[in-house]
């Protein structure tokens, strides 16, 4: 058991590059508690795979180096290092059964008959494979063979880390979430390192402890999935996290005050200079936004659809041809399409080239 | 009670097909089972024999001597070609300029057409112009496949396997490219041995296509009849008479149309049960413990 640190981790699958854009993954730095729970988010290839390829060492990374505390593992083979990755489609060896596919990775070390056995069988009782384990793998359904993969990490006592990239990508949706549990109490029960990597925003938030959101290649933000929902640091986790995700809309800023389409809003910080070449925008996600009857005091707008999603309505609303998403309880009192939008100045974020600044308070 | 109209229209757009088949296949089957009963002195006239000529077949030193030789030439490709196969197909690049290279070298020998391959050899071997030939003798090596048996059947294998393992190469090389790589990124970390990938999961993964490529390559090879037929005609003496070779000969040779329709049919047979018995085997491998599964 120990902790993973990256150290200044950059790789281009073209080799070695002056050009940045050639690296799949830019430069970071990030260290895994042990034992830790993380989940690591993005679309699609911004570089997630690559990382946990880069701990399990399947591939070698172009620069920097990967510790296991204080020991440089960089140049040490997958199958000397203490990782297990599961993969997003089930693998498993068709020809062998359930036994002998979780006994695979022990014999592999050549660990005698003796040890294996009663640890396989300890084991499957764990997964709920015990009924199946003389069965081919190959006949069983897609989340057995998922729990099978997931087996064959879990077999090695010494396993430090376990990978997960999408695991439950091809599992059907109630499964899934008793799956999730079982991961869950596994965790908890070996106490493994544990990092999950997802596009799925609300597998990423009930299992983690720490979600790392990725993006281009770069880790954007690190922290709880409060913090993530509460104060993206970057613009990008707030388009991705939440639902619908945070309405960003360019803006003047002047110390105290915005002005969004020439419309005033006052806020409760005051902000230092910043480059007027550069990108300003407000960020406020759809739940610190209201709506109340025309000429009160907010941003005139016009209502352009109402989505109807149950306990609540998400109300998309437009000033001039800026358009926000709104999640109201009620709209009541309102009677044609236009009315007030009311910021809640508390959560109203301000990033300049899609990075967070923070203001002082007032 | 409601009587259920049963529309028979449907019978007629069976038709074409029944009809193509007929023409294709019954009808020409069926003739050779109207010889295959019957003897004949000449002038059209045609005499029952019954399963006499069958059975004369069967007994016939002669029909056994061209079916063993046809066996052992089939498990002979067969034991050559499938794990040559394979081998070639799991050196073969998978990505780069090596590919296309690779698969068009692999292509070239099937483009062939069969009588020129033998023609090829034919004069490959020759030990007066042939380049083979002329240098095994020139190395001192007795090689000749005009008077030796051993010689003419190293021969046609060396040719046979010459033209037809890309066969299974590329049917081998498409099974293994279907592989995801996760398979052997999971091995890695389970420590597996570059034996045990092969054993677990690229021999399993392609058996699908190794049961064609075996199918393909038996049928055929069972059924040679041009390229041996070039080489050697046949000899020296019957050492290299196939079934094939055979048939012709007692056909259109000797004109003894009952035996050797007897013996088409045998030979159809036997191709049929042996095909069949192969792919019940091979695609019952692994499937032993199966009880149903989802």
């Amino acid at each position: 058991m120990a902790n993973i640190t990256l150290k200044d981790i950059a790789h281009s699958y073209t080799g070695e590059s002056k050009n940045p854009d050639d690296f799949a993954l830019k430069k970071l730095d990030l260290t895994w508690r042990d034992g830790g729970a993380y989940a690591l988010l993005g679309p699609s290839g911004c570089g997630k795979t690559t990382l946990l390829n880069i701990i399990s060492g399947l591939l070698h990374p172009t620069r920097g180096e990967v510790l296991f505390d204080d020991q440089d593992i960089t140049d040490l083979p997958t199958e000397q290092r203490n990782i297990a990755q599961i993969f997003q489609f089930p693998v498993i060896y068709d020809t062998m059964t359930v036994f002998q596919n979780l006994a695979f990775p022990l014999k592999n070390r050549g660990r005698s008959r003796k040890e294996i056995e009663p640890r396989v069988i300890e084991l499957a009782k764990i997964l709920g494979l015990e009924k199946n384990l003389y069965t081919k793998a190959q006949h069983l359904t897609a989340d057995s063979k998922q729990k099978i993969s997931l087996g064959r990490g879990l077999i090695r006592k010494s396993v430090n880390a376990i990978l997960f990239d999408e695991p439950l990508t091809v599992i059907d949706p109630q499964l899934k979430w008793e799956l999730r549990s079982q991961l869950k109490f596994l965790h908890k029960k070996f106490g493994f390192t544990m990092i999950y990597v997802t596009h799925d925003q609300t597998e990423a938030l009930t299992f983690a402890d720490e979600v790392i959101v990725m993006y281009e290649g770069k880790i954007v933000q690190v922290g709880t999935p409060e913090a993530l929902f509460e104060k993206p640091e970057h613009t990008f986790v707030g388009y991705f996290i939440g639902s619908p995700g945070m309405n960003v809309c360019p803006c003047d800023l002047q110390k105290d005050r915005i002005f969004i389409e020439k419309y005033e809003l006052a806020l409760n910080k005051i902000y230092g200079e910043v480059d007027p070449s550069s990108k300003i925008e407000v960020g406020i996600r759809p739940e610190h936004l209201s709506l109340a009857p025309p000429d009160t005091t907010g941003l005139p707008v016009k209502i352009i659809k109402v989505d109807d999603i149950g306990r609540h309505k998400i109300v998309r609303v437009a000033l001039k041809d800026k358009e926000f998403n709104v999640v109201a309880p009620e709209l009541s009192g309102m009677t044609g399409d236009s009315c007030s939008l009311i910021f809640d100045i508390d959560h109203t974020n301000i990033y300049v080239n899609d990075h967070l600044i923070s203001g002082e308070r007032m | 009670m409601i009587v259920k109209q049963v529309n028979q229209k449907a019978w007629f757009m069976v038709l074409p097909v029944f009809l193509v088949v007929a023409f294709s296949a019954i009808i020409p089957l069926m003739t050779v089972v109207n010889y295959s009963v019957q003897d004949t002195f000449g002038n059209n006239q045609f005499f029952w024999v019954g399963m006499e000529w069958f059975t004369d077949l069967l007994h016939s030193e002669r029909f056994h001597d061209a079916f063993l030789r046809q066996i052992s030439f089939s498990a002979i490709i067969l034991a050559i070609e499938i794990p040559l196969g394979i081998a070639i197909a799991l050196a073969m690049p998978r990505k780069g300029w090596g590919v296309p290279v690779c698969l068009i070298s692999m292509s070239l020998p099937l483009l062939i057409p069969w009588n020129v391959v033998g023609t090829i050899w034919q004069i490959f071997g020759r030990v007066d112009i042939g380049l083979l030939g002329h240098t095994l003798t020139a190395l001192g090596i007795d090689y000749n496949y005009t008077q030796d048996p051993i010689a003419a059947w190293l021969t046609i294998i060396a040719m046979d396997v010459w033209h037809w393992t890309s066969l299974v190469v590329l049917l081998c090389y498409a099974g293994l490219c279907s592989i995801p790589d996760a398979y052997y990124q999971a091995a890695k970390i389970d420590g597996a041995s570059r034996v045990s990938v092969f054993r677990y999961i690229q021999l399993p993964k392609m058996q699908r296509v190794l049961l064609i490529a075996v199918l393909l390559r038996f049928m055929d090879s069972f059924m040679i009849y041009t390229e041996p037929f070039v080489i050697t005609g046949g000899g020296p003496g019957n050492s290299t008479t196939f079934m094939s070779i055979d048939l012709v000969k007692m056909a259109i040779g000797q004109f003894d149309l009952g035996p050797a329709a007897a013996m088409s049919l045998i030979y159809f047979l036997v191709i049929l049960l042996l095909s069949w018995g192969f792919f019940t085997v091979m695609s019952n491998i692994g499937e032993e413990s199966s009880n149903g599964g989802s």
